[in-house]
């Protein structure tokens, strides 16, 4: 089992997410993140998707996009080099006493506090996913209340 | 000038030269059935929905044209289903209309309203909501675009009725631009030469052809290649007729029921070359234990259908028929006379055969004379179960599109609704359902239509009293409990048919088989129902049991 992050350039049409992701639920396969977004080519999207499983299902799981009609190209990022970036919001239980050190961390992680108030903070961090899972162990001891990520999205190098 | 939206697809099946129509009518479809009325195509009423797809399939199926078929929504759609996934696992061309609540009530749980699109999803080659009737007559052209090429299957057009209703111009697309539908046709030369290597080298090589050649209309390329190399061959339920089976190369039918020989030769092969066929699991068996010596060569449109089951040597995407032609302007021909030999010699020593006996009937003997009666020259259309494998492997198919089947979803009530189809392709043609007792009675009510357009289509019923293939899977393998699979309760079947209006014979003896059949390839008019009452507990073989290897496959019933 390896993880796999495959970007699909689709038709921006409705309907389009459901067939993608129809592919990897008919096959009871759990999408760890999915990203949806506008490019710089109208009616284009692409899906960024984050999914485990063992190479060769993922071999078919490509081979099956590239069949969908409104799938215009598959690309599988972890082959190649790629930009990634995701972004989360994460509040956690902040009492006076440990504020100081919890501004200490969201310093050195570049991170931004999104909200405060008596008993928490919340937290707006970016970059890669490797940087946000270390700043969200950080954060871990001090009580986390609510977790979120967008999901990460990735781009081509070259 | 502005038209209707009923008038657009209308007019859009003519522009794509539609011939049939095969559909049942409901609420919001009457917009389009009211242009239908005048239409210069013929209309098949079915009595069921199912009916009418099936029939479409079989359409499809015998003149290698794109199905098309109507219903209405909600109801009248789900009816559809089976049979469109019946047509997606065989790689059909369909186009179907669905149709749709208007589009301010979608998502309001409107009377009859289902979400099609979601329902047919998972088994269409690709579907669509028309949203704007500017769309719909390029969604048609696409629609039959991409179910009739590359790996074809069905397309469904889910259209609301206000889409119906409403007015645009017409101007039918010459031509539509699709990015990411680019079908690949011509074969990597590099690979087409790494493939007559392998082939030239060989020692036991063997040919595994499927339905992908019957598309292709490939059966003259695989026939020289077969002839140029001297390559044994053997084909799947999907492509019986794509080669004689009657030429000393053909293995005739591999995997679960094919013959001895054939699996036995694909066991010990070192060079396994598949066109136009997809390593199903009723082929493989175990598949660990499939092929233990060989190379794969794949021939095949799909590049889903590479190294899914089995991992591929040489994979070449394309066209069979482009494939195999680039193939036999370089191949030699093989040393492999010792290989032919030994596989000659399994044919002698484990032939497909039956016990017959003058007592009950066998249904194997009725598959027999039906062959030798039509001269091999009829369209055989089959139900599922004992029946479908035994009319597989007693009738020697030498032409393509002459054994019509569901292969992939093992759809009973399939084939008498697809004889209909089949009989109304080739008019001129003997078509024949055979069929079991238990699968006829799933879409018996379509006997009405052939009666209505006076089809000589011949129902041929092996009546065993039991769901035959299932009862033979409780025998071996569950104690003998034939938990529910005795239907010797059935209505009569003769007086049923004359019913209808058709013709019915019942034929308990042996010695009546011959003149019943005769007698019913005489009768022009109207369709002949014939309910042999076959030995009860016959069963099929060769076999491999459920989760064996092919070289294990038994020739009777284990002690
Ligand atoms: C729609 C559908 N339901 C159930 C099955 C499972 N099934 C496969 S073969 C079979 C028995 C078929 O009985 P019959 O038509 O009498 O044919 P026989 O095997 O006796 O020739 C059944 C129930 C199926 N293939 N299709």
């Amino acid at each position: 089992m390896s993880q796999h992050v495959i970007s699909v350039k689709v038709e921006n049409k409705f309907g389009v997410l459901a067939r993608v992701a129809g592919l990897f639920s008919a096959r009871g396969y759990n999408i760890d993140s999915l990203t949806v977004s506008t490019t710089e080519q109208e009616n284009v999207s692409v899906m960024t998707i984050v999914a485990r499983g063992d190479n060769r299902v993922i071999e078919q799981v490509k081979k099956q996009l590239n069949k969908l009609i409104d799938v215009i190209k598959v690309t599988d990022h972890s082959e190649l080099e790629t930009i990634e970036r995701e972004l989360a919001l994460i509040k956690v239980t902040a009492p006076s006493s440990k504020r100081p050190e919890i501004y200490q961390l969201v310093e050195i992680f570049n991170a931004e506090i999104a909200d405060i108030s008596h008993k928490t903070m919340t937290i707006g961090v970016k970059g890669v996913p490797g940087k946000i899972e270390n700043f969200i162990e950080l954060l871990r001891p001090y009580g986390i209340k609510e977790l979120l990520r967008t999901g990460r999205i990735s781009l081509q190098k070259l | 000038m502005k038209i209707s939206g009923a008038e657009i697809i209308v007019k859009s099946l003519i522009k794509e030269n539609v011939e049939i129509m095969f559909g049942y009518p409901g609420g919001v479809v009457i917009p389009i059935f009211h242009q239908i009325f005048n239409a210069p195509f013929k209309f098949i009423l079915s009595s069921h929905e199912q009916g009418a797809i099936h029939a479409a399939d079989g359409y499809a199926r015998a003149s290698g044209k794109t199905g098309v078929v109507i219903a209405t929504s909600g109801p009248g759609a789900t009816n559809l289903v089976t049979g469109i996934a019946t047509a997606h696992m065989d790689s059909i061309p369909l186009v179907i209309f669905t149709g749709q609540v208007s589009r301010e009530m979608i998502g309001n749980d409107a009377f009859q309203e289902v979400d099609v699109t979601g329902i047919t999803r998972p088994i269409t080659k690709h579907n669509y909501l028309v949203q704007d009737i500017k769309d719909l007559a390029r969604i048609i052209k696409e629609a039959f675009h991409i179910a009739s090429t590359g790996r074809p299957g069905p397309v469904v057009i889910d259209v609301p009725v206000d889409i119906s209703n409403s007015q645009y111009k017409f101007e039918y697309p010459e031509e539509i631009h699709i990015r990411g539908y680019k079908p690949v046709y011509q074969g990597h030369p590099v690979q087409i030469r790494r493939a007559c290597r392998l082939i030239e080298s060989a020692k036991k090589p063997v040919v595994y052809a499927g339905g992908g050649v019957v598309i292709s209309g490939a059966h003259e390329e695989l026939r020289k290649f077969v002839k140029k190399t001297g390559i044994p061959i053997t084909t799947t339920l999907l492509g019986l007729g794509i080669y004689p089976e009657t030429d000393p190369l053909s293995l005739e039918m591999l995997g679960m029921h094919g013959t001895y020989y054939a699996n036995q030769a694909v066991f010990e092969s070192d060079l396994l070359i598949a066109v136009g066929a997809r390593f199903d699991d009723r082929v493989t068996g175990k598949i660990s234990a499939f092929i233990p010596d060989a190379k794969v060569i794949h021939i095949d449109i799909d590049p889903a259908s590479v190294s899914k089951n089995v991992l591929v040597d040489v994979p070449i995407v394309g066209d069979c028929k482009n494939i195999l032609k680039e193939i036999n302007k370089i191949i030699k021909a093989p040393h492999i006379d010792q290989w032919v030999k030994k596989i000659n010699d399994l044919k002698k020593s484990h032939p497909l055969t039956y016990e017959n006996t003058k007592g009950r009937i066998k249904p194997q003997y009725v598959v027999e004379e039906i062959y030798r009666l039509t001269k091999g020259d009829a369209i055989i259309c089959t139900e599922v179960g004992q029946n479908q494998m035994w009319a597989a492997q007693f009738y020697k198919y030498t032409k393509p599109r002459t054994f019509i089947s569901s292969g992939g979803l093992g759809t009973m009530g399939y084939g008498f609704p697809a004889a209909i189809g089949a009989q109304l392709a080739k008019p001129k043609k003997k078509v024949i359902d055979i069929a079991g007792d238990g699968s006829i009675q799933m879409n018996l009510q379509e006997l009405i239509v052939a009666v209505q357009h006076r089809l000589p289509i011949i129902i041929a019923i092996l009546n065993n009293g039991f769901l035959g293939m299932v009862r033979q899977w409780q025998q071996l393998f569950y104690d003998k409990r034939y938990s529910h699979t005795c239907i010797n309760f059935a209505p009569d079947f003769a007086g049923v048919a004359e019913a209808y209006g058709a013709i019915g014979i019942t034929i308990k003896e042996h010695d009546e088989v011959v003149p019943a059949l005769e007698k019913a390839l005489s009768v022009k008019d109207r369709p002949i129902l014939l309910d042999f009452h076959v030995a009860k507990e016959e069963n099929v073989y060769p076999m491999v049991p459920a989760g064996k290897s092919i070289k294990d496959t038994i020739m009777r019933e284990l002690a």
